[in-house]
């Protein structure tokens, strides 16, 4: 019987076919908006570092003065204390731990064919590589003590080694970054978790990769040029990072277990009881949090407003379309009350014209459906040439592709439900009589 | 009187009877008027400050960024020779070093009063009260005025000898903007007049010139509050500004890199931009944004003029019988056609007072999540217009259809 129905529903399609290809024009349309913006969200909240996420956490203690509340609201510090990050580091009662700070620098070839650049990257400390799982392709990250000697190395990603060393690869040899020689001690393949999830939220937390990484004090020790947020209260003089009056840093641990968990929150109230009775922290009202990796991400509404904005806007696009095909489909059906009127004299249920029109509403979906899927492929490719980081990642994935197909059949089914539903209840012997 | 009723009254009860369709039809013009109305607005906003002049000869003027990577280097010194380098270059009329160009995002903000007690009053208040204004300061060497095309409307270029080096030390005069000045000093002349940053520190305004725009924009107020110093930048960092012919303007870009790393190599060197370019970066966003909008605005109106079209089409189809017995019944091909016109008007109202209700709501909601300004209402009335011609457009062809039936035909086939 199903068949028979798809035969009269294609049929019916056929006959009418402006008005078929202007319903799956206005479904194809509203999906493919949809699907576009849908599909921009789903990888920009996409997980960064896929198996390891569960394990990390971010702590966050408010030293902020009482006063500054009145105007901040609850927002949370631009990050850490360079005393509350040592403090911690040193306390050793995560797994593992690290501080890190955006930065940058002039790299200086030395050569007639390269010009000095400048390169953004990392200064962290040094369970900052095997904490977030960065994979070398050769040598490896420093260790504790060469944080505390300040030691002169450097961790180089993939494409400023190629960049400097070409294929040789410049484990050993010497990079000159402001004027200060380093030595390559490790190259990453490049790792570029998206987004950047580590550092501080800025305008290109998607797309830009870090791609050198040094020792955080050595960094601090020379002087070099930080990026992000520095927020100071009172004066401290000009010691700014290092005093316990300015948030810059950005502190991460590693929490094995569920235990492992509540015992560092335990921690972190401790060590926040500790420093209150020593003065700091005047905030009574804002207790030290600890953020697992992805709720931070939320927290920190890493999405632009843009990109929700659109997405906004497509979701009306696509519900503005649905209600014109709801029109088209309910002129459709009604038109052929005559039809309907005389296959329920002739003893069709109301199920069976219903089930009749369904088909043919799902039918007009499912091409909508091939219709936005190759919209939304034509809209993410708009979005790739977009100059916006997350730009490159606008890819459509398997799980989206399904979801695009059985949005547009949910849709349409939904739009045709109303329309069939008039059609079923078309009484059969008046229509007759009229006639 | 009576006969508006006449005409009216059928209408009203046929809409009470198709309840169904009249609100889809209805709501259908609601949401399309108040998604379009704040789509049109949002394009609206944005492509007024896209298109915002910026004050400066942006057709002739290259701008290129260089950092001194030398820690031992005379910054102002080095700046200097770069710029007399530039000026040997054939082809090139000006240049200048300055520290930030318009559009340029990096802003050096001052807060400044038209007078020492305005000021202590502002820092007194800690906010910009009174004749005070946040104003971006741009340095730059002898040449800035000209070398930029600064259109000067009173007042004098500054003279050599106010040009000061080192952040420390504030020149003694200033160029300020025509609207800096009429914020400043509402009631008077600005020439001449003092201003102050710093409370020790007075500056003479030896100039006003036309507008120029800020390095970054700050919503749709004081974008043009900006004023010049006599003042050489002595950062690492430093952009060149080049006034050059058009016709000349390719020629130079590919040889401003060169003759500046032949001076000296150990620098970074951004890539020279005609000022084109600089402001194409600077609106990127908005463009693409633009774009979206625009599309999203036309995508819109065809799907609901779609919708709207066939909902009349089939709804007058539907009553060709009774079309049949008017006009059996004496009425004439008029009636027929203003008969199903007024009912679209009505249906099109209803939608349309809605959506005006809508659009404002909308508007709210956005203010509150995105950066949306208050949505004027002329553009809800725009809306409601261009919403009440499309709806007498689609209702048009069926209804002209059914007033061309002949009375005979018409209850003879149905």
């Amino acid at each position: 019987m199903l068949a028979y129905y798809v035969e009269l529903a294609v049929n019916s399609l056929f006959r009418a076919r402006i008005m078929t290809g202007l319903m799956v024009l206005a479904i194809g349309l509203g999906i493919g908006a949809s699907m576009t913006m849908i599909t921009v969200l789903h990888v920009m909240s996409g997980n960064p570092l896929p198996g390891r996420s569960t394990r990390l956490y971010v702590p966050m203690l408010d030293p902020r003065p009482s006063s500054q509340g009145s105007t901040e609201g609850n927002s949370t510090p631009d990050g850490f204390t360079w005393v509350d990050a040592t403090n911690l580091m040193s306390a050793k009662r995560a797994d593992r731990q690290a501080a890190m700070s955006s930065g940058y620098a002039a790299v200086q070839p030395g050569r007639d064919d390269l010009h000095p650049f400048f390169e953004t990257g990392q200064y962290v400390t040094s369970d900052f590589f095997r904490m977030f799982n960065a994979q070398f392709l050769i040598g490896t990250g420093w260790t504790a003590a060469q944080d505390g000697e300040r030691a002169h190395v450097v961790v180089l990603n993939a494409l400023l080694d190629r960049k400097l060393f070409g294929d040789a690869g410049g484990v050993g040899k010497i990079v000159r970054l402001n004027n200060v020689d380093f030595r390559v001690i490790g190259v990453l393949d490049d790792w570029r978790p998206q987004p950047k999830f580590y550092a501080q939220k800025n305008g290109h937390i998607f797309g830009e990769s870090d791609q050198f990484f040094l020792p955080l004090q050595t960094a601090l020790d020379l002087n070099f040029g930080f990026n992000g947020r520095l927020s100071c209260w009172g004066s401290d003089g000009n010691k700014k990072r290092q005093s316990d009056k300015c948030t810059w840093l950005q502190f991460w641990v590693e929490l094995d277990s569920p235990a492992r968990v509540s015992s560092y929150r335990r921690f972190l109230i401790n060590y926040w009881h500790d420093q209150q009775a020593s003065g700091r922290f005047p905030r009574n009202n804002a207790p030290p949090h600890l953020y697992g990796l992805m709720a931070w991400l939320r927290h920190e509404q890493v999405i632009p407003s843009n990109v929700s904005m659109q997405l906004w806007l497509a979701v009306g696009f696509q519900f503005v379309c649905m209600l014109s095909v709801v029109a088209l489909l309910l002129a459709k059906f009604l038109r052929r009350s005559g039809e309907i009127s005389i296959r329920r004299a002739l003893g069709a249920k109301r199920r069976d014209i219903f089930i009749q029109f369904g088909v043919e509403s799902a039918l007009i979906g499912g091409f909508g459906g091939v219709l936005g899927l190759m919209v939304a492929q034509f809209g993410l490719w708009t979005v790739r040439q977009r100059p916006d980081g997350y730009a490159r990642l606008a890819q459509m994935d398997i799980q989206m592709l399904i979801s695009a197909i059985v949005l547009a059949i949910v849709a349409s089914v939904l739009a045709g439900f109303l329309p069939a539903w008039r059609a079923c209840n078309v009484p059969p012997a008046l229509r007759l009589k009229e006639q | 009187m009576r006969i508006i009723k006449l005409e009216l009254q059928p209408i009203l009860v046929a809409l009470r009877r198709h309840k169904l369709i009249a609100s889809l039809l209805a709501i259908l013009v609601a949401f399309t008027c108040a998604v379009v109305c704040n789509v049109a607005f949002m394009i609206q906003q944005r492509v007024m400050s896209t298109q915002l002049s910026s004050g400066i000869a942006e057709h002739q003027l290259i701008a290129i960024q260089s950092v001194t990577l030398d820690p031992s280097a005379n910054q102002v010194v080095r700046h200097q020779e770069d710029v007399s380098a530039l000026r040997t270059i054939s082809g090139i009329e000006s240049a200048a070093a300055v520290d930030t160009l318009p559009l340029d995002e990096n802003d050096n903000a001052q807060g400044t009063c038209a007078s020492e007690q305005a000021l202590l009053r502002a820092a007194q208040a800690q906010a910009i009260v009174g004749n005070c204004a946040q104003v971006s300061v741009y340095d730059g060497s002898p040449g800035m005025v000209k070398t930029l095309g600064l259109h000067l409307l009173a007042g004098r270029d500054f003279h050599l000898d106010e040009f000061v080096s080192g952040s420390q030390l504030d020149p003694p005069v200033a160029i300020i903007t025509r609207a800096l000045a009429k914020k400043l000093y509402p009631n008077g002349d600005a020439l001449g007049e003092t201003l102050y940053t710093d409370p020790d520190k007075p500056i003479r305004i030896v100039g006003i010139v036309d507008n120029v725009l800020r390095p970054s924009l700050h919503g749709s107020h004081g974008n043009y509050d900006s004023m010049f110093w006599p003042q050489y930048p002595d950062q690492s960092v430093v952009t060149y500004v080049i006034s050059v012919a058009t016709q000349n303007r390719a020629w130079v870009l590919k040889r401003v890199s060169t003759a500046l790393y032949q001076l000296d190599a150990n620098r970074i060197l951004g890539r020279p931009r005609a000022f084109a370019q600089v402001r194409a970066s600077y609106f990127q966003n908005d463009e693409s944004m633009i774009g979206l909008l625009v599309c999203s605005a036309l995508g819109l109106l065809l799907v609901s003029a779609l919708g709207i079209t066939g909902l009349s089409n089939f709804w007058v189809q539907q009553r060709m019988r009774t079309v049949g017995i008017r006009r059996a019944l004496g009425a004439t091909r008029m009636d027929i056609l203003r008969y199903f016109q007024i009912e679209n008007f009505i249906i099109v109202s209803f939608g349309v007072v809605f959506g005006i209700l809508m659009g404002i709501g909308l508007n709210l909601l956005l203010m509150v999540h995105f950066e949306v300004s208050k949505l004027p209402l002329w553009y809800l009335a725009l809306g409601a217009v261009a919403l009440w011609i499309l709806g007498q457009l689609a209702a048009l062809a069926p209804a002209l259809r059914a007033s061309k039936l002949s009375p005979v035909a018409a209850t003879r086939n149905i």
